[in-house]
Parts: structure tokens; sequence; C-alpha cells
């Protein structure tokens, strides 16, 4: 049973802000979703390994060639606000630059 | 109470490549902001990332330099957190399987070697960077976005800030001789976190641990873990409890200061990339990399001392740095005398390095030159005094060495046809000094090598004045 | 004028016998998308000024009998990123977003002298199955304007149903071609992973994503996947393998073929009309020269929870970037970083998205990596071993492409979990990579049936050749929506 203050802890992480009538409304499809996907838990996975991409390919790079640069003018095209080429944000107070 | 302090590094080392490691926009810096950049850095909806190969192949030879275990099979992860200079809101690393792992780095202190572990060294992308503005608002340039770094995680096995220090210098010397990196703290092509702890002798577990970020010198990272190793020694005398903090240097005030207190582990939701295929590194290729690798200073310093018959101390300060080694060999390629070449590098022009601040690629010195000055030094075209005043002109200007002492008429006279009569017509107008020197007074020969000097304006070759008066006062 | 009676092949020659002109055509279509998309709704941006000139140049230069697509007019599914056009991925977030480049299989398309035409409503994001979850609008379903469309790929298939267009281009995460295929009766194709580029595709779940094709008929289809599949350096999960062209099996019918009917795919939950559709249509295949067999995929109800788990988890990440920053919605009055971050997410993202992008961050997040993220990426090993023993023995799989026909609009929109069950015969395909395809199979209580066929990795040609051979057989084809022409 997953609890309003995990949903809310969640929120969080993804950077998103819920009414208390959403978090509630949340919560209970939530609650809801985790309760179907439980059932995994019936499925027995000992010693299976993952899957994480669906086609078997293997050291598929790239050689160590500068071939791309975008003109920033397209770049900023959709950027809402800047100045002097630099992207404009409200000012990072809550931590340093690491 | 007597206390024992653990402290671990983490170094991010940007790798020297051309492109960035998941996205063919070019690595370069002091770029006007936002030039060195594509929609893939920008993370652009729809942009897809790839691997840099040569990227990945630096990697391979810093590890096999630290003398990790390179894992053979490994996947990339994604390490989720939002901030301005980190476009897709996801770092692209390696977090569970990291390219190696279980190296280390020798270390000698007060004498004592001792060997320091690396846990693992993995392959990431660097960030963007934020400025900030006194307007209200923050700045992003996305240039250094996606720069590769190689991020080497020691074990908690260092126990004193020097050693810290130690550790350091020898694994920038090391990945500098890789050619992977300049390994440049000042130009943020290296940056180190610390972590340090301590508890009392004999306790069963590590005291609290505090970070220390955004050193940006070898000797800020000794004096902050020397600073901490106090702090935390005196919390615990006074009964104070040490909270995990990240802090940093302030260097006018000599102390670290409170970032920020962490609040329990950050959440990074890490999980394997969707996007990238895993990487195979077979036997094949690590054997490719290993014969690329460049010698090690331990390498070149046995091949000075054994081969080219340098002083241990020598060898051992010219391979301090990749670039002084790199131009030592340059010199003895261009076929000065090896000691010849080490005296000039370890003196004249390391005195004026030091100096003036600077280094070598600042300078307009080149191995060519010195080369050639050494050369006209042996074949007698200059003396070792006008030696001294060419070097400070090969130093600081773009002069051809011999072109300037014919130029400013510094070249040595060693004909004995042109200096003969010179000497012989001195003699005849010191007859006290013949008599003097027969007396047994070798003051007189002083005299009359002065007179010679005087006469051909410092240029007589002393050697060749020295057999010719030597000759001539035989005679008389 | 409209699409139902023609073909890419039959256009193709008109084009070359100069019946008709690429101007006309596409002047033509928009048209058709004129008179029809009011009640259709599949439109989201039409391309007109642009669309004509290449029209106009494509007469201009000539079409040859090399070039099969030149000149024919093309949609595509809004969030697949077009130069220049604006593509909003059916977001708030993205409402006013025009992209810098053309997606890989964009610039394809252009390549082969395609004509766009405008971008087409989706589920948004693509997260939903009756592209209810738009924030620009409700696509209808072409056959009953009350019924949704299927999604997210809904647009598509209505545009292509209602004949407004002969193609269009979806993607597909967990059924998102094939669902709104089988609801709209037209044939929806989904490549293995990896056949075809994602560059450019705004990314959901990224190791399910795939663009695939929307036309009426099998034979269109292969001739769009021939133009857009192959190996692209910029998507480094493409395999570079040449097949050659899809269609090249088409016509030699499905005798000798060895079919297998997994039981789990007509179990509970499946429509018994809908069922007896796959039946008759199994029963026709043997009639045609197939073995069709029963089998079973033992993990298939384990299917939707796995999905849901790791593509939300995958999505949590990839929406990540959309943080108001560098492009998209930025909310108003915004006074620190994080009001740049959280209101303009919490006002851009539409309820669908955000769910799951909870579902995704609560699945990765520590203490609970393990028993979803990882387990749902074991349980997704043993659905793909489940259709890897199947496939020793057999050439395609076949079953319905949904458990039901097409539902009302706001039946279920209201009920995530109901809607998510939805998607459980489409699902296991995404999660082990294969192509498939949802072919019409004649209809129930009026709203068409979709078979659907899975065939083993990069064995599209077997895919194309079936559904062919079982098209031919019927006349599905020729049935056309009626009530709103
Ligand atoms: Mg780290
Ligand atoms: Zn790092």
């Amino acid at each position: 049973m997953i609890s309003k203050e995990q949903v809310a802890h969640v929120a969080e992480l993804a950077r998103l802000q819920f009414s208390d009538e959403e978090l509630q409304q949340f919560t209970g499809q939530l609650d809801e979703i985790l309760n179907m996907v439980d059932q995994l838990s019936e499925v027995d996975t000992e010693g299976v390994p993952v899957t994480t991409q669906s086609v078997l390919l293997e050291n598929v790079m790239r050689a160590d060639e500068a071939t791309m640069v975008t003109p920033r003018a397209e770049l900023m095209k959709n950027v809402p606000t800047e100045k002097d080429g630099l992207i404009q944000v409200p000012a990072i107070i809550d931590k340093e630059d690491d | 109470m007597n206390f024992e302090t653990t402290i671990g590094l983490e170094v991010h080392i940007e790798l020297k490549t051309k492109s960035k490691m998941y996205s063919p926009s070019p690595v370069s810096y002091g770029a006007e902001p936002n030039t060195q950049t594509n929609m893939i850095d920008w993370g652009y909806p729809g942009v897809l990332p790839s691997v840099n190969r040569g990227a990945y192949e630096l990697g391979l030879m810093v590890a096999l330099a630290l003398h990790a275990e390179i894992t053979p099979f490994t996947h990339f992860d994604r390490k989720n957190y939002f901030y301005p200079d980190n476009p897709k809101a996801y770092q692209i690393t390696q977090s569970e399987t990291p390219l190696a792992r279980n190296g280390y780095i020798e270390i000698e202190v007060d004498g004592k070697k001792k060997r320091i572990g690396i846990e693992e060294l993995h392959i990431e992308e660097d960030a963007g960077k934020n400025t900030h503005a006194d307007d209200g608002y923050s700045y992003v340039d996305l240039n250094r976005q996606g720069t590769p770094l190689i991020e080497i995680v020691s074990k908690p096995d260092m126990e004193t800030p020097e050693e810290a220090y130690q550790y350091l210098e020898q694994l920038k010397q090391i990945v500098q001789f890789t050619g992977a990196s300049d390994v440049k703290m000042e130009e943020g092509s290296m940056r180190v976190d610390s972590n340090l702890s301590v508890a009392p002798i004999g306790a069963d577990k590590y005291g609290v641990k505090s970070e220390i970020k955004n050193l940006n010198s070898f000797n800020h990272v000794r004096s902050a873990l020397a600073f901490e190793q106090k702090r935390h020694v005196a919390a615990y005398l006074s009964g104070n409890q040490i909270r995990p903090e990240t802090r940093r240097w302030d260097e006018p005030g000599k102390r670290t200061i409170l970032m920020r207190v962490k609040e329990g582990a950050d959440d990074y939701r890490y999980f394997p990339e969707p996007d990238l295929p895993p990487v195979r590194v077979s036997d094949a290729w690590i054997k490719e990399v290993e014969a690329k690798l460049p010698e090690n200073p331990k390498q070149r310093r046995a091949r000075y001392v054994g081969e080219w018959g340098l002083p241990e101390y020598d060898a051992g300060v010219l391979t301090n740095t990749k670039e002084m080694s790199d131009f030592f060999e340059e010199v003895v390629a261009d076929g000065a005398d090896a000691k010849q070449a080490s005296n000039y590098l370890m003196g004249d022009v390391s005195g004026y390095l030091n100096a003036q601040h600077l280094e070598l690629k600042d300078i307009a010195l080149t191995p060519a030159h010195l080369a050639k000055m050494i050369a006209l030094l042996a074949d007698g075209t200059i003396s070792s005094k006008i030696a001294k005043k060419v070097i400070v002109q090969i130093i600081k200007n773009d002069v051809d060495p011999e072109e300037w002492v014919r130029a400013k008429g510094l070249v040595q006279e060693s004909d004995p046809a042109v200096l003969t009569p010179i000497i012989t017509g001195i003699l005849d107008a010191n007859q006290q000094s013949i008599d003097d020197f027969h007396a047994g007074k070798d003051r007189a020969v002083g005299f009359l090598v002065g007179q010679i000097m005087k006469q051909t304006h410092g240029q007589a070759n002393p050697k060749v004045v020295n057999q010719i008066l030597n000759a001539e006062l035989a005679k008389r | 004028m409209d699409y139902f009676n023609t073909s890419i092949e039959q256009l193709h020659q008109d084009l070359l016998d100069g019946k008709i002109s690429s101007t006309q055509l596409t002047a033509d279509t928009f048209a058709a998308i004129a008179a029809k998309d009011d009640k259709i709704k599949a439109f989201l941006a039409l391309n007109e000024d642009d669309a004509s000139k290449t029209a106009a140049a494509i007469d201009a230069a000539g079409v040859d009998s090399s070039q099969i697509l030149a000149g024919i007019p093309i949609a595509i599914k809004d969030n697949i990123v077009t130069d220049g056009l604006t593509t909003t991925a059916a977001s708030k977030m993205l409402a006013n977003f025009v992209p810098i480049y053309d997606a890989t299989v964009v610039k394809k398309l252009k390549d082969a002298g395609m004509v766009i035409v405008g971008k087409l409503n989706m589920d948004e994001f693509a997260m939903g199955s009756s592209t209810e979850n738009s924030a620009m609008k409700t696509t209808t379903n072409a056959w009953d304007h009350t019924k949704v469309p299927g999604g997210s790929s809904g647009g598509s298939a209505a545009a292509v149903a209602s004949g407004e267009v002969i193609a269009a281009l979806g993607s597909d995460t967990g059924g998102s071609i094939r669902q709104p295929a089988a609801f709209n009766g037209i044939f929806g194709f989904k490549p293995s992973y990896g056949r075809v580029s994602r560059w450019g595709l705004i990314a959901f779940g990224s190791s399910l994503d795939a663009i695939g094709t929307l036309t009426r008929s099998v034979r269109d289809g292969a001739h769009v996947l021939n133009a857009i599949a192959g190996a692209d350096e910029r998507d480094t999960t493409t395999v570079d393998r040449n097949d050659g062209d899809f269609g090249i099996n088409i016509g030699k019918g499905v005798k000798g073929m060895k079919i297998a009917l997994p039981a789990e795919y007509l179990g509970e939950g499946v429509d018994p009309k809908v069922a007896d559709q796959i039946k008759k249509a199994a029963d026709q295949l043997r009639a045609m020269g197939a073995t069709v067999e029963t089998v079973s995929l033992p993990h298939t109800k384990y299917a939707v929870p796995a999905y849901y788990i790791i593509a939300s988890s995958e999505a949590s990440s990839n929406l990540q970037r959309f943080d108001g920053i560098r492009y998209g919605f930025r909310a108003q009055d915004v006074k620190t970083l994080d009001d740049v971050y959280v209101r303009s997410r919490s006002e851009g993202f539409g309820s669908e998205v955000k769910r799951r992008i909870m579902l995704g961050t609560f699945s990765l997040s520590a203490g609970f990596y393990d028993a979803y993220f990882k387990k749902a990426a074991q349980v997704r090993t043993l659905i793909t071993r489940d259709f890897e023993k199947v496939f020793a023995d057999y050439d395609l799989i076949m079953g319905p492409t949904t458990p039901t026909t097409a539902f009302g609009i706001g039946a279920k929109v209201t009920d995530p979990l109901t809607m998510y069950m939805n998607d459980i015969l489409t699902i296991p395909v995404n999660l082990a990579g294969l192509p498939a395809a949802s072919v019409n199979a004649g209809f129930a209580d009026g709203m068409p049936v979709g078979l659907q066929l899975i065939a083993k990795p990069f064995a599209e040609s077997t895919i194309f050749q079936a559904a062919a051979a079982f098209e031919d057989a019927n006349d599905y084809l020729q049935q056309i929506p009626g009530g709103q022409n």
C-alpha cells in the first residue's frame, strides 16, 4: 500500500507538484496500478538475467571525429529566455555548481 | 585519545578527444558560449547518443596505466537529476559495470612506499557550465556538455593529507604520460572531490564522512583535508557530532565552509541506458591498447639513466611532467648531448619558468633551438659564457641561436691563423710576463689571457688561446 | 476525393502515365482533409505551402519508375520531428515547438519524393490507447465518430481509414500502431526493434519504441516500410542488415506456413465476437494451406505489469528533459529555478503523462528498483524466451490485436487500469522487440476486428506474405467506413 507521503516524495523527485486533491487521486490510482504490478512477484525469476534492450548489439561506436555542430542561432530559436548567447534561468541558489 | 583518519578521493579527468563522449560535436576550450554544441548536447526531443570509441580507448589506457582490471562486458547507465547544466536531466555514466576495477598507485611519503588502491574507473560525460550573475539570473553555456570524463575512485586507503597529495601527484603524472589528458586543474580538466572521516584508533567502523568539493589545486586538497582532520578530531574531543556534510575550501580564510548537510542518500534512480548498446572489450582490444600505451614515467627514468647515462636525480626531475620529458627527448633527438640538455632544462629553463610562473608551452623555446645552441657550444662556435646569453634569448624569442650569435658578433674566434699573430704581438709587448711565467708565477698567464681577450673583444676561443699561448711561451 | 479505391502502385502508375500530377494529388489531399477532418479530427498541423512546393518540384523533375513513392502525399504522427513544422507530441509542453531538424524517417520519405502534408494527433507523448490523452483534441474512429480511434497513433489510423491520406507514419511502444489500425480496420505495421531509426522520434520507452506504417493495404505498407527501414549512424540501436524488399514474398500465399495460435490470446477478457473472427481467420488460413496450431505463451499475463514498469521507468527519465529551460513550455511568472522546473512540468504535462512519470520514478527510486524495475526486466526475459520457444517451430504467431473492438469515447478514460489491460495482446511483442502487424479481419457489430501477425526478429517479409494472402482472400479492404461520406 503506497502512502500519500511516498507519492509526494516521488513527485518531488520528478519535479511535479500536485494539489492535495490530486495527490489523493494519484495515490489511489498508483496504488491500484502497483497492486496489478505486484502480480510479478508470483513469477520465479531466480537466476534470470534482465533484458533492458530488445536487440543484441555490441560495440556500436563512432570514430572520434567532430562532425556535427548546430548553429547557436538555431538552438536558441526555442529557448524561452536567453542573453548574449547564453541560456538564462532564474538564479541557481539551492546548491553550488557541482 | 588517538585518532585515525580515512581519506578517499574521487577524481574526474577530462579525456583529450576531438569530439564529445556521446555526440559528434567538438571538444574545445575558450570558444564563444554555445558554439561548440549540437542538438544532442542540448538534449533536444528525438536525439540519441552514440559512443565515442576514441574516448573509450583513452579510458582503457588510463585503466591499464593504473594496473586496473578491465571489465570485459559493460553497459552504460543513466544517472537522473535536474540541473540547468544537465540538459537531458540525466548523465550517461557507468554505474553497475564500470570500465575497470581494482587498480593502484604507488606513492612515497617520508621515504616510505605505500600502495593506494583504486576502487573503480568509469567513463561518463561532463556537464555544461552555469555562471551566476548578479542580475538575479544564472546563465548556461553547454560547450562543455558531453566532454568525455573518466572518474577514478580511490579506495579509502589514505591516512594523511600528505598521502592524498602524493596520490594526486602520482595520478596526474601517470595519466599525463598516457596522453589521455592534459590533467590541468587550473583549466578544469582535473577535478577532485575528497572524503574524510576520523575515528578513534581501534574503532570497528569508519567515522562520519565529510565531503569536500571543488578543490582546485593539490595544495588546497592537502590544506582542506588537514583542516577537516582537525575539525573532526576537535568535534570528537568536545563531544560534538560530525554530520555528513558537503563542504568547500575557502582559500582566503584557510578553512572549509559548509555547503549542505546530506539528508539521506541522493536518489539518482540509476538504470541501464536503453539507447546505447553495451561494450565488450576483448583481449585483442586490450592488447591493441597496451601496444599504444606510451612509456610511463618509471620506464622513461630507467631509460634516461640506463641508456643516456643521466644521474637518477636528473631523470626524476625531467619526468616530473610529460611536457618537460617530451621536450627533453626532442632536444636529445635533435642531436644534443643528454646531460647538456638536462643541465639547461633543469637550470636556466626551469629557473625562468619558476620565476615567471610559466609553463614550457608558454615560452618561445623550441627543442630545435636548444639543441642547436648545445651544438654551437660543442663545436666551439660559442663559449659557455655566451651560451648563458643565448639561452635567455631563445627562451624569450623565437630566434635561431646561430643567426643571433652571428648577428650580435658573439661567435668565438677559434682560428689559430687569426689568433697566433695577436698572441705573439701581445707576448712581444710583455716580456715581463714571460719572465714571470718562467719564474713560476701562474698569475702571468691570467694577465696575458686577459690582454688577448681584451684585444679580441672577448671572442677568442679560450681553449684555442690557451693552446697557442702555452706553445708560444714554451718557445720563449 | 479519397484514397479508398486506389493504392500506392496505382497512384505511381497514374503519375508515370501523366494521368495525375503530384500537385493535383496534394491539392486533392488537402481538400479531403478539409472535407473530413471536422469530424475525424486527425490533423494537428497542415504543411500546405511546403507540400505544394515539394509536389511542384516533383512534377517539374518528373517521376521515374524506380521512385515508387515519389509525388505521393503522406502524413506523420506528431511525435516524429519535422524540421520547421510544429511538432507537439500532442502536449501542451510542446504546443509551440518548431523542430530544427528532420527525423531520419522523415528525411528518408523526403528523399523518396514523398509529400508531407501534415502532423497527426495522438495520445500525449504516445501514452494512451484512445487518443483521448491528447492535449489538443480527441480524434474519432473512422467507422463511428462516437468511438475512439485507438491510440496512441489514433490520428494516423483515422486519417488513413477515412481516406484523408493513403499512408501515415505512427509509433508503437506497446501496440500504438497495431491497436488503432485494428480499431479502424486498416493495416498497421510495427517493424522489429532496430529495423527503423528512432532518430527524431520523441522518446517514450526507448527500448520499446518503434516507428512503423499505417496504410489501408498490406502492399502499401511494404512500400512505405521499404523507404524508412535501414541502419542509421545516429541511432546505434539500429541493425545493419539489408533484407531487400519487404514485399518480396507477397503473392506467394501461405501454403506450408506454420502458424501458432497462443491459447492465452483467446483467453479471458477477449470479446467472444472478436475471438470468433480470429478463429474464422485461422480456419481460412488452414484452408489456404497453412498449419495453424494452438501453442502456449505462459508469461503473457505478466506482460502488462512488466511493460508498465519498464515503459514508465524509461519515460520518466526521457521526459525529464522537458524542464522549461531550453525549449518547450515555461510556466508564467516563475521566480525561482525550482518554479521553472516544477510549475512548467506540472502545467505542461497532462495527467496520464504525470501518472506514468510517477509510476516510473517510483519504480526506479531507492529501495524499489529491485522489486519493480529489475523484476520487470527479468520477466521481460521470460516473455522473450516464450516467443523464442514458439518460433523454433513456427513461422508466425496469430491472434487478435485487441481484446475488443473500439470502445466509446469517454468509456475508459477515467479508469487507467482498464485502459492498460486493453494492450495485453500487443505489449508482449514490444517487450521482445518482434515485428508484428494488424490486418483487418472483418467486423463485429459493425466495428473492425484486427488480426495480429507476429514474426521472429527481422522476419518482416513473412508477415507481409501472410497478411497479403489473407487480405486478398477477403473483401474487407473493399469495405469502407460509412456514415461520414
Ligand atoms: Mg561520483
Ligand atoms: Zn562522476
